[in-house]
């Protein structure tokens, strides 16, 4: 029985669809990621799963249980960490532990040796008043408010956007133990580089799901050649890429520029030339192995 | 020609020294990034240098104009587009465009004129009257880039820019930076995307509010024997004391 | 100045842009000028009052034929037995009381002192002094007609007797009002915005996906507000009490009965509004303006209701203040008991009834 299973959901508000035949298995234990900008779809299908929200068609099953007949039990048994920090910002950390543990019938002692990672950091500071804490400290909180009734599945809606990288490596090392521990876990996020943290992660862009495979999968999915690119005129460069009759499509990424060939079989050193002859100078040209963020890219400019 | 100039700047809140003795220049036409953990004094730096705080001690000018001294000036010069706000929502396109270009004081005829230029180049005519409350996020973004610069400042600030949006249109965004540089705009940008931080011409990094590294990102990544700037920043940041607490 | 201009027509984008902004902005004052115009008036216009004449000679017929003919009184009844007069009162059904003494015309004309009370129900101690001022006047007409008739000096001075608030205190009629007032504010109100903060904030979702039950989550908010009201009762009538001299006439068990009632009637209120609104600005709107204006304006603790139009005083049975202030004037100042609040405790547990069915049905168990 797998810890979540998700066949054929749709949802639509108004005018506009949210969710279009979203289909996936999550086994036991699995660290799944959503990864999509804003928009697509993302926290609809958390909210579906965490029974908050009725799907207009299709079945989803949490940890077994159907999602709208059972939607009682799921409530037992999941933690949910939604969008915004969902911390009662004046009460302490120590207070909004112990509600939150109150509310699920349990205590902190019961299951503090699953939080003890997590809480250590943040138990200098248990007397301040959640609101007082920085980004960071807010976001270990209510992961351990998430945390204290040892759900089975754990839902995290973009738990770390707009943190510091260092929170941010810190937390996915946290998802990782607990992963250890038999959580299944759940969880979306913008960044790139956090979804080749994941067992398996689905690429979703205007409710729609492009690509559902493992992190290096995906990568071996983008089966053209990737060029990069940089020379001291960064701006030019783009606009020669773009103007050049080999390139297929080219982007910026970060200090270089990646592009694509019509023709895998074209040969790099006749765009170098191409380039020199445009004036640009220390040029650096080389195929590289793709990312995540390039397959992410070649399916949604398609 | 120095679009920032900054000497021995220092900003302290009480005992609490958040900008400790910062110094540092900005060419024109850079893209600058201004890199550092939450609570490093990345942000009220960036408000000294927009004019909208004064420094307790140390100098700085930005577009020629001192901080301290002539903040109002500094505010009429420059540009500025944060990630938590940018644009209103109820207005539409050509209404916000209108608004933000009148604020900096341009006359009418100027204002339509470039207002046609700038939504033929964004392919965007058709949006004119949109209310951008319902524009996709991308569009969002892009369009307040361009009102941002629309005023033609000597330099732009971006505050976290290009959270939540999609990879594609973070690209179109930073092509946006890159012309806008290219023209002669000095682009002044914090981020938490470290992969953005290579986009930059040279990069700060601040820890418990002091500049600990500035340099080009592959000078940075050679000095440190990084992989990539996500690397260097952990090396770097790791040694905070403060966590924004 | 041109950034000022451009500033001021985006300020004006926002309001006419906000729906909401332009009802409070521009039919608010409507409505409340239509309400103050035609609610209020502090004239006196068809108050019930009864006569009790033992002459039945022409002075006294033609004082009351007077009285009735004027737009200000109508004579609802005519007494027999003058120990129906404290019944009358109590039962509300008249203003004042017209006494004649025996003889009247007799004792009038050969200069004896007149026997003449106006006997007024004084709760309401501006309506009060109006009645009296009228009456008053309507007297003084007629003994200006016997002078002119018979060419001698006539003085008719009536005896005003106040009931029930003989200082003419205005505490007794505006503590059932603020006691109304303070115990809606904070029940449905407060209990209306600490429900939906969770829904602002976001920490509502995260409660619905636990084990709590709604309903304990909705008790719970209830709870402390509760809590408050009734401090908030006692504190008030500790106060009307001792420093404002205000009786409390009546049975205190009924009293506190009655506003125990009153306490859940409006927190079910709130409970309501905390399922139709997303914000606490709106549901703080919605108190204040929905709730708070018309018991202001429409449940007799500013205003006499009998001074109404009639449609208004159909639309004050709704008000569920109106009952309870009814009521407690019942109880505090009149000193009546049970039996003389009977229908205003069936209105409103009709209507929590009536209220908390809706909410609970309407209450969302998810976010859809």
């Amino acid at each position: 029985m797998n810890a979540i299973s998700v066949k054929n959901i749709n949802k639509s508000y108004k005018n506009h669809q949210a969710l279009k035949d979203i289909y996936f298995e999550v086994p036991k234990g699995e660290i799944f990621g959503l990864i999509g900008p804003d928009g697509s779809g993302k926290t609809t299908l958390f909210r579906i799963l965490t029974t908050l929200l009725l799907a207009n068609s299709g079945e989803a099953y949490v940890d077994g249980f159907n999602v709208v007949k059972d939607y009682k039990k799921i409530r037992n048994v999941v933690g949910y960490m939604p969008g915004r920090f969902s911390l009662y910002q004046d009460l302490t950390v120590e207070e909004n532990l112990k509600f939150f543990a109150t509310v699920f019938n349990t205590t902190i002692e019961e299951n503090y040796h699953l939080i003890k990672d997590i809480y250590n950091q943040i138990e200098p500071f248990k007397k301040r008043r959640a609101g007082a804490l920085s980004g960071g400290m807010k976001q270990k909180l209510a992961l351990s408010c998430a945390l204290i009734h040892k759900p089975n599945v754990l839902f995290l809606d973009e738990p770390t956007t707009g943190v510091d990288p260092i929170s941010r490596k810190e937390f996915w090392q946290m998802l990782l133990k607990l992963k250890a521990q038999g959580i299944t876990i759940m969880v979306s996020t913008p960044y790139m580089d956090e979804a080749a943290m994941c067992d398996k992660i689905a690429l979703m862009i205007d409710g729609k799901i492009l690509e559902l495979d493992t992190p290096a999968n995906i990568v071996k999915n983008f089966n053209k050649t990737l060029v990069a690119v940089r020379s001291d005129h960064m701006h030019e460069l783009l606009l020669d890429l773009r103007a050049n009759p080999h390139v297929e499509s080219s982007f910026a990424f970060g200090d270089s520029m990646h592009f694509t060939l019509k023709d895998d079989n074209t040969n790099i050193d006749e765009i170098k030339n191409y380039l020199i002859e445009k004036e640009h100078s220390n040029i650096d040209i080389n195929i590289i192995e793709p990312g995540i963020e390039d397959r992410f890219m070649s399916l949604t400019i398609k | 020609m120095k679009v920032i100039e900054v000497e021995n700047l220092v900003k302290k809140f009480g005992d609490f020294i958040a900008v400790d003795n910062i110094s540092f220049e900005v060419e024109k036409g850079e893209i600058f990034g201004f890199l550092g953990a939450n609570g490093a004094g990345k942000t009220t730096a960036m408000r000294m240098l927009c004019g909208l705080s004064k420094p307790t001690s140390g100098h700085g000018k930005v577009a020629g104009f001192d901080i301290k001294s002539e903040s109002e000036k500094v505010k009429a010069n420059i540009g500025y587009m944060s990630q938590k706000f940018s644009l209103y929502h109820d207005l539409k396109v050509w209404e916000n465009i209108k608004l933000f270009a009148g604020i900096y004081g341009m006359k009418k005829d100027e204002i339509a004129k470039q207002t046609d230029e700038l939504l033929e180049r964004l392919n965007f005519e058709s949006e004119r009257n949109t209310l951008v409350s319902e524009l996709p996020l991308g569009w969002k973004q892009k369009l307040a880039f361009s009102v941002s610069i629309f005023h033609n400042p000597k330099i732009v600030f971006l505050d976290e820019p290009t959270g939540g949006v999609d990879p594609v249109t973070r690209r179109q965004f930073w092509e946006m930076i890159y012309e806008a540089a290219y023209n002669g705009i000095t682009v002044f940008v914090t981020t938490h995307y470290m992969d953005e931080a290579e986009y930059c011409n040279r990069v700060s990094i601040m820890v418990d509010g002091r500049i600990e590294a500035l340099d080009s990102p592959l000078n940075l990544r050679e000095q440190y024997k990084a992989k990539n700037m996500d690397d260097v920043f952990h090396q770097i940041a790791r040694s905070a004391k403060r966590s924004d607490n | 100045m041109k950034q000022f201009r451009s500033f001021l027509q985006k300020e004006l984008y926002h309001i006419f842009r906000d729906v909401r902004t332009i009802m409070i902005l521009l039919v608010m004052p409507v409505i409340q000028m239509i309400l103050f115009g035609y609610a209020i008036s502090t004239e006196v216009k068809n108050a019930k009052i009864a006569v009790y004449d033992p002459s039945k000679d022409i002075a006294t017929r033609r004082i009351i034929e007077q009285m009735d003919n004027s737009k200000s009184f109508d004579v609802v009844e005519y007494i027999v037995n003058p120990n129906e007069i404290e019944k009358l009162f109590l039962e509300g059904k008249v203003k004042m009381v017209m006494v004649f003494g025996e003889n009247f015309n007799e004792n009038l004309l050969h200069g004896n002192k007149t026997q003449l009370q106006l006997i007024t129900d004084a709760t309401d101690a501006n309506f009060a002094t109006s009645i009296s001022n009228y009456a008053s006047g309507i007297i003084a007409n007629y003994q200006m007609e016997l002078m002119q008739q018979n060419k001698i000096p006539i003085t008719i001075q009536p005896e005003i007797r106040l009931l029930y608030n003989p200082q003419m205190k205005g505490a007794y009629n505006f503590v059932p009002g603020v006691l109304g007032l303070i115990l809606m504010l904070i029940c449905a109100m407060m209990t209306s915005m600490a429900i939906v903060r969770e829904k602002e904030l976001g920490t509502m979702e995260v409660l619905l996906v636990s084990p709590m039950k709604p309903l304990l989550i909705i008790i719970a908010k209830a709870v402390p507000y509760f809590l408050l009201s009734c401090i908030n009762l006692a504190t008030v009538l500790f106060l009307s009490y001792f420093v404002l001299n205000v009786p409390i006439a009546g049975s205190l068990f009924w009293l506190i009965v009655v506003s125990m009632l009153f306490i859940f009637l409006s927190l079910s209120l709130g409970l309501l509004v905390s399922t139709l609104v997303d914000t606490q600005i709106a549901a703080m709107l919605i108190s204040g303006m929905v709730f708070m204006m018309p018991v202001m304006l429409l449940s007799g603790m500013m205003f006499p209701i009998e001074n109404m139009p009639v449609f208004l005083q159909i639309i004050s049975h709704i008000i569920p203040a109106r009952w309870y202030i009814s009521a407690v004037k019942d109880l505090m100042i009149k000193g009546l008991g049970f039996s003389a609040v009977v229908e205003e405790i069936s209105v409103m547990l009709l209507m929590i009834g009536v209220i908390l069915s809706i909410s609970l049905i309407k209450f969302k168990v998810r976010l859809d």
